[in-house]
């Protein structure tokens, strides 16, 4: 009964406090404006039969309250693995190596699969490309809702039932008391997913993690879904880690950006900063072979070669070989770290103010 | 943009329906349920041009472009190709001229042949060359779509998804087609790839100037590659016009819409990233089975009158643009006000 007295207030507000998780005492919990999240040199490893992988090699970035982190970059640059690390939810040959995982200031790496099912979908949740393979088929929709408030928040059935027509009301599912008994299939994609947003809403998480969430559908309901994203940022002060390797959609949601290749982060900051003045060549690479709407250009500039293998990465920095600015130094061991820049931005790339150059003589003649 | 007789392929009121449902209701009800992919549309494409038919996934333009390639037979309507009615079952010659290339290229290539097979058994059947000439014309194709010699021996598995869609398209132009079909060419491969596919097609189409029908839902794609654009919405085609003049100045709500939907890397007006405005397009497109009355879109339209939901808007061109045609009854007047 002492849990249902506490979920009470939970229900009612955005937000219910900082909760003290299983986690222990969390010393960023009280601090406002701190980061919920923190990676800190996160490696992961996935053994095959060609070798071990690894899928991510170092990775550091945080996310503050309220805040929508991109994490952007190509098949196999690590982007999902980074993202199913947080969760605890890797394949069963993959392993974090090294690093830690800090929810408001507690580690997640050491824990248990019994202590991380009591943060998974109530502090931290997860929203899929594929909500058909990820929502229950033969479940009602307001029954899988109404799930994570029961078992986390140990809501009465009619409370969790009232709970999850609040939240899909909140998500822009018409006519929920209707849609409520209604199983998945009933659903178009783009309400599937909604019915995905109200689920990992239920239990008023701090972060929730996307894989992809808008890769299938059509432009005009991705267009929807960010923006019901980014208004529950704003209302609730949910915290988002977004990956995709759609530069725009980042561009639409997320205040910063982490570009991923080759299982590193090459470029870290603000994301218009990032996306609009790239300071590494990957990224000036992504920007300028992409097609742009609102203009034609002659012709489009790819990148050449193709991604590395993360069995046996290249030395140095992994992007040396496709880039144009490489130089001697950019071969040597160990890879070139993350270096700050003015304004709070960082780059892997020793000769980013090559980057300037290009992009001032791509303007000038405008 | 294109004066009449200058049309390579044709269609005339073309519609794909598909029946869905047991046959048992169907004949309890005296009709099958249909389900209408491609519900009347007009199509002309004339030699050496790009043209582009976007919309979202259920529009129609899949269906339509398997049509007019011949690899669906239609309910109504025809197809004329350089002014010849085609007939459902095509000739060897006529398939030759129309050829595809498909989305995925991890299924649309035989796994069990290798590449130099795969060209080599086309070229035999539609003998394309003299035989003594079919390996180096084989070798020839593989140049022209930036592979080496070697691919020739090598099996689809072996190479990347960018490399298996030059494949593909080495496979469509080795029948020297006079019009070229891709469908999605470059949504299954990574951004960095995707460039490459996309400079591929614009050299190949100003070296062998065949006409190209490119399939997507990309607007960015399109704009880069194609002259005229098509929107197509719930199996009608609601805008047509120049790309550049549909781009600038869209005419149907739709395409506004759609427009409105692209993110972009600068967001339009300055907005913050994660802005407060509302939805380009507010719900979902409905299902074919139960095709509005009236206009298709008003059900999503912001503008949608009385009129809408009584009368069906034909595809009527801009004042002083005849080639620039919009399905909504109240397309050009806000042109047609601000006219000089």
């Amino acid at each position: 009964m002492s849990r249902e007295g506490a979920g009470t207030d939970g229900a009612g507000g955005i937000r219910g406090g900082a909760g003290t998780g299983p986690g222990g005492a969390a010393p960023g919990a009280a601090a406002p404006g701190g980061p919920v999240l923190q990676l800190r040199d996160l490696k992961v490893r996935i053994a095959t039969r060609r070798g071990l992988v690894r899928a991510v090699d170092g990775v550091s970035l945080e996310v503050a309250r309220g805040e929508a982190v991109g994490l952007v970059g190509e098949s196999g640059s690590g982007k999902s693995m980074t993202l199913r690390a947080i969760l605890g939810v890797l394949p069963p040959e993959a392993r974090v190596t090294a690093g830690q995982i800090l929810l408001d200031g507690a580690d997640l790496v050491p824990l248990s699969q019994a202590d991380l099912n009591r943060i998974r979908g109530r502090k931290i949740s997860m929203i899929f490309q594929e909500p058909m393979s990820a929502l229950n088929p033969v479940m009602r929709v307001g029954h899988q809702i109404a799930e994570g408030p029961r078992v986390h928040l140990g809501y009465s059935r009619s409370k969790a039932a009232e709970r999850a027509l609040d939240l899909m009301r909140r998500v822009g599912i018409p006519d929920p008391e209707r849609r409520y008994r209604a199983y998945p299939h009933e659903f178009s994609g783009g309400m599937r997913q909604r019915v995905m947003i109200a689920i990992a809403l239920s239990c008023d998480p701090e972060v929730i993690l996307c894989d992809e969430p808008t890769t299938a559908l059509d432009v005009t309901i991705q267009d929807q879904i960010l923006r019901l994203l980014a208004r529950l940022c704003r209302e609730s002060g949910v915290s988002l880690v977004f990956v995709t390797h759609d530069l725009p959609v980042v561009a639409q949601l997320c205040q910063r950006v982490a570009v991923m290749y080759g299982g590193q982060i090459a470029e870290w900051g603000d994301v218009r900063d990032v996306l609009l003045d790239p300071r590494h060549p990957y990224t000036l690479g992504l920007v300028r072979s992409a097609p742009d709407v609102d203009e034609v250009r002659e012709s489009l500039v790819a990148i050449p070669g193709s991604p590395p293998s993360l069995v046996s990465p290249p030395p140095g920095c992994r992007f040396h070989p496709r880039c144009a600015f490489a130089e001697e130094d950019c071969r040597a061991e160990p890879p070139p770290p993350l270096r700050e820049l003015p304004g709070g931005r960082r780059t892997a790339c020793l000769h980013h103010e090559r980057c300037e150059d290009v992009l001032a003589t791509e303007r000038s003649p405008r | 943009m294109t004066g009449p007789g200058a049309e390579l392929l044709s269609a005339r009121g073309i519609a794909v329906w598909f029946p869905v449902g047991s046959a048992v209701t169907a004949r309890l009800r005296h009709r099958p349920r249909l389900l209408r992919a491609v519900d009347g549309v007009d199509l002309d494409l004339a030699r050496g041009e790009a043209l582009a038919l976007v919309g979202e996934s259920g529009s129609g333009k899949s269906t339509l472009a398997l049509a007019l390639a011949g690899l669906r037979p239609v309910n109504r309507g025809s197809i004329t190709y350089d002014g010849r009615p085609l007939p459902t079952r095509r000739s060897r010659a006529d398939r030759r001229r129309i050829q595809i290339v498909f989305q995925d290229p991890y299924s649309s290539l035989n796994p069990r042949l290798t590449v130099g097979g795969m060209l080599r058994e086309l070229i035999a059947v539609h003998k394309v060359v003299p035989p003594r000439e079919q390996a180096a014309f084989a070798a020839e194709l593989l140049r022209l779509v930036g592979l080496g010699e070697d691919a020739l021996r090598a099996y689809p598995r072996q190479f990347s998804g960018g490399q298996r869609q030059r494949v593909a398209i080495a496979r469509a132009l080795a029948l020297r087609p006079e019009v070229l079909v891709a469908d999605e060419p470059v949504s299954a491969l990574d951004v960095s790839v995707q460039a490459t596919i996309l400079n591929l097609l614009a050299d190949l189409r100003r070296e062998l100037g065949p006409s190209l029908l490119l399939i997507s839902h990309n607007l960015a794609v399109v704009r880069h590659l194609c002259d005229r654009t098509a929107v197509m919405y719930l199996g009608r085609i609601v805008e047509v016009g120049p790309t550049e003049r549909l781009f600038t100045s869209p005419a149907h709500p739709y395409t506004r819409g759609l427009l409105a939907a692209i993110p972009r890397l600068a967001p339009a007006g300055g907005q913050e990233p994660g802005g407060t405005a509302g939805p380009a397009v507010a719900g979902d497109m409905p299902s074919a089975l139960s095709v509005p009355s009236g206009c298709r879109f008003r059900t999503r339209c912001p503008h949608a009158r009385e009129r809408c939901a009584a009368e069906d808007p034909a595809l009527a061109s801009a004042p002083g643009e005849p080639g620039h045609l919009a399905a909504c009854h109240f397309a050009f007047e806000g042109i047609a006000a601000g006219a000089p």
